[in-house]
């Protein structure tokens, strides 16, 4: 009987881990990063068919071309995470973060489209602020109510929020553009109406808005009731509800939070970094956001490094499909695939525990008799 | 405290000294060949028939003027937002004195990096502002690619002559498909010159048009070309960039006029014929005027005797005879005589029934889009003339456009 059961178990024994220290967590994904330099080195080389090495340094020197743009890139894509974790850390799961923005945007550019001469500039840029700000709430409210109310999926809902944000910019970069082209291109070119005032480069302003939103949202999560009431909430619907939580209010509260800060994306998009709306400005963002969120913990202090980490690895493959001129846009892509798999394939490892069982004890012990043996006979 | 404060103003020197660097890059110089670099900015990368046509003209250019590869700084798959300024700028960082980029909606952003560097030249493709903004350093070139095109009708007008011949079709029945990127004067210029150059061999032919919204949409390109066919339209072309439309038309073995470069690998059956830009002589003509440090022209346009418009060699599926037609009015079009929009000709170009006569295009940029210049005159359309980029976006009789698409 004990010989069939040892004959049919598995090799490996997979049971939770809850107590795993927060440095071997850490160990473990510094593991999982280091893996998939590996695998992207092994990659490069069959595929560009160059030193390693070669590689690497392309990758880093890359990233550094324009430390401003790098810094830049960063601040969003902070920016995109910042709006999406005290949602996710309530497991509400936001993926409406691009529909959010692109919607301030939207409204954004339309005050500086259509108040252009009609009010004095100072006007125009609060205005638009204050509109992106409420386009922003409101799309991210929309779903939080139906969640609240009525148990609505709200990952489905958030995404599908995104798609009708797109068809609205889509639309109406071809309704505003009596060209009919589909592009609406920048806005007030000329006469700069409605833009952000430059402070030294035009990059500061988004870099000095992510450091503040940054640590408001440290001290938001860490030290306030409402961030604490965020994480009991997010920890178990019932026990918030039993120690008198509103969980109701929580969340609209919060997803009222996230959209406002994706609304602030928004107005920087239309005054400071793009001038235009178009279907294109927030790519992927609100999606490697969540990657950059997770990768942290939800912590964001450590997303700060997160996401120069995603920028800098992006920008720095971009720059080798340049160096090398692959024609071809799909390394980059590869490289960050790899990137994330390894990452969220690491997170196994630290929430479960993976044990050799008594058969593989076994077998282990046979290879190393067997050896032993060879030896001697030798 | 007092220690912080003076971390914080040193940091903030630090800050202030890399953005002085950055913005104070030096004055105009003449170019030594071995020390020039090119930058190139592309929508997509080289899967897009459209790209891949600016890429590789690149390549020719610089071999034709013994300059190496690596003299090229590429970015594919730069988005028509910010992207293209930032990558602009990482051409220039690496030292490219000219930086071309290939997409309309790259323009307004190559525009702010002209304006931030005015020592590096930047070149775009389409464009249309550049003869309005008056910046030393900023150039918008394109080709009449309506000439192309119109021989690129010829060959399809043919290839309708002989399924009427051949009794497949009646002559009532001979509507070609088109299938359109946006409603917008380039593609619009496009495929009136090819339903005019069909129109001139087989005069009973009429077209209808679908549009898809996007310069690159494999599947809705593939959707609007099959829905074309089951519309009983007979043979098909595009203005659109991926290989959606040819695809189609190989599968329902219906006869394509492709554009950017032959797809007769996607089509062995059924292509005939792909009209297309070549960028070759343009990116000569910059290069030479950066070694030379010259201006380059603000508003360049290019043509068949430039050798910029180009058709590609008909494949075995066209018609008997085209050849002969095509070799006519190429010889037509160097000796000047011959004219796509010819408002003169009877039943030709017609509105409602009627010649046009006039015509108020939208040439020189302004906020408001005003049309402000006329157009028609000496008996025929005046494309790219006045401008590089197209403005012909009249809707004549004969074509039927099912719907119009902003994506």
């Amino acid at each position: 009987m004990k010989i069939e059961r040892t004959k049919n178990e598995p090799l490996f024994h997979i049971s939770k881990n809850e107590n795993m220290t927060r440095w071997k967590a850490l160990l473990v994904r510094v593991g999982g990063v280091f893996a998939a330099l590996v695998i992207i080195g092994v990659m490069s080389v069959i595929l560009i068919k160059q030193n390693p090495f070669k590689i690497y340094a392309t990758l880093v020197t890359g990233a550094f071309i324009d430390v401003w743009t790098l810094l830049k890139d960063t601040a969003v894509l902070l920016i995109f995470g910042l709006a999406v974790i005290p949602a996710f850390k309530m497991k509400f799961w936001n993926m409406g973060a691009n529909g959010q923005v692109l919607i301030g945007c939207l409204v954004a550019i339309a005050c500086m489209k259509f108040l252009t001469d009609k009010l004095p500039d100072w006007l125009i840029i609060v205005l638009m602020i204050i509109t992106s700000i409420l386009a922003g709430i409101i799309w991210a409210v929309i779903p939080a109510i139906f969640k609240a109310f009525f148990g609505t999926n709200e990952t489905l809902f958030t995404l599908m929020m995104n798609y009708i944000a797109l068809g609205l910019v889509a639309y109406f970069s071809f309704a505003w553009d009596p060209r009919g082209s589909g592009n609406l291109g920048i806005v007030n070119l000329m006469t700069h109406h409605g833009w952000f005032p430059n402070i030294g480069n035009k990059y500061v302003l988004v870099i000095i808005v992510a450091v503040i939103i940054d640590i408001f949202m440290f001290v938001y999560m860490k030290y306030t009731k409402h961030g604490f009431e965020v994480s009991l909430v997010g920890e178990s619907v019932n026990t918030a509800k039993y120690v008198g939580i509103n969980v109701k209010k929580v969340i609209i509260r919060t997803l009222i939070l996230s959209g406002a800060i994706c609304g602030i994306m928004g107005a920087i998009f239309a005054g400071s970094l793009e001038h235009t709306v178009n279907t294109s400005i927030c790519g992927s963002k609100g999606f490697t956001a969540i990657l950059v969120a997770w990768l942290a913990n939800f912590d964001p202090l450590v997303m700060v490094f997160t996401s120069f980490f995603v920028v800098f690895l992006n920008t720095g493959a971009i720059n080798v499909s340049t160096v090398f001129q692959l024609k071809s846009t799909d390394y980059a892509n590869i490289v960050i695939g790899i990137i994330f798999f390894c990452i969220i394939g690491c997170e196994f490892f630290i929430r479960y525990k993976i044990k050799p069982s008594q058969r593989m004890h076994d077998i282990l012990a046979g290879i190393k008799k067997k050896s032993h043996k060879g030896k001697e006979g030798k | 405290m007092a220690k912080k404060i003076l971390s914080i103003v040193l940091a903030l020197t630090m800050l202030v000294a890399i953005a002085l660097v950055g913005t104070s890059c030096g004055e105009k110089k003449t170019v030594d060949k071995s020390t020039l670099k090119v930058g190139l900015i592309t929508l997509h990368d080289d899967t897009s028939t459209y790209d891949k046509n600016f890429i590789d003209s690149m390549y020719r250019a610089l071999e034709n003027l013994g300059l190496s590869k690596d003299q090229l700084v590429l970015y594919t798959g730069v988005d028509e937002s910010s992207d293209c300024y930032d990558k602009a700028k990482a051409c220039v960082n690496q030292g490219c004195q000219v930086v071309f980029a290939d997409s309309f909606g790259h323009e307004d952003f190559l525009v702010q990096a002209a304006q931030e560097f005015p020592s590096v030249r930047f070149c775009h493709a389409t464009g249309t502002k550049a003869h309005t903004l008056g910046l030393d350093n900023f150039s918008n070139a394109f080709a009449a690619i309506y000439e192309g095109r119109y021989l690129a009708g010829i060959a399809a007008g043919m290839k309708l002559n002989e399924m009427i011949s051949a009794g497949k079709i009646t002559a009532e029945e001979a509507v070609m498909g088109y299938v359109g990127a946006f409603t917008y004067a380039e593609v619009m210029s496009g495929y009136t010159s090819f339903y005019l150059g069909a129109k001139s061999v087989c005069p009973s032919v009429t077209m209808k048009v679908k549009f898809t919204g996007s310069w690159y949409d494999t599947d809705k390109e593939y959707t609007a070309a099959k829905s074309l066919i089951n519309d009983g339209c007979v043979l098909i072309s595009q203005h659109a960039d991926s290989y959606g439309a040819p695809n189609a038309c190989e599968e329902a073995g219906v006869p394509n006029v492709s554009y950017n470069g032959s797809t007769e690998a996607q089509g062995p059956n059924t292509y005939i014929v792909a009209s297309k830009i070549d960028w070759t002589p343009f990116y000569e003509y910059m290069i030479n005027c950066v070694l030379e440090d010259k201006n380059i022209d603000k508003d360049w346009t290019g043509t068949i005797a430039t050798g910029s418009v180009k058709l590609e060699a008909l494949s075995k599926v066209a018609a008997e005879g085209t050849q002969a037609k095509l070799d006519e009015a190429l010889a037509a079009f160097k000796a000047g005589t011959l004219h796509v929009f010819d408002t003169s000709k009877d039943n030709f170009i017609t509105v409602n029934g009627e010649k046009l006569t006039s015509y108020k295009a939208d040439v020189d940029y302004d906020d408001a889009f005003t049309k402000d210049t006329e157009v028609v005159s000496g008996g025929y359309f005046h494309e790219s003339e006045y401008r590089s980029a197209p403005y012909f976006d009249v809707e004549i009789d004969g074509i039927t456009l099912l719907d119009r698409n902003y994506g």
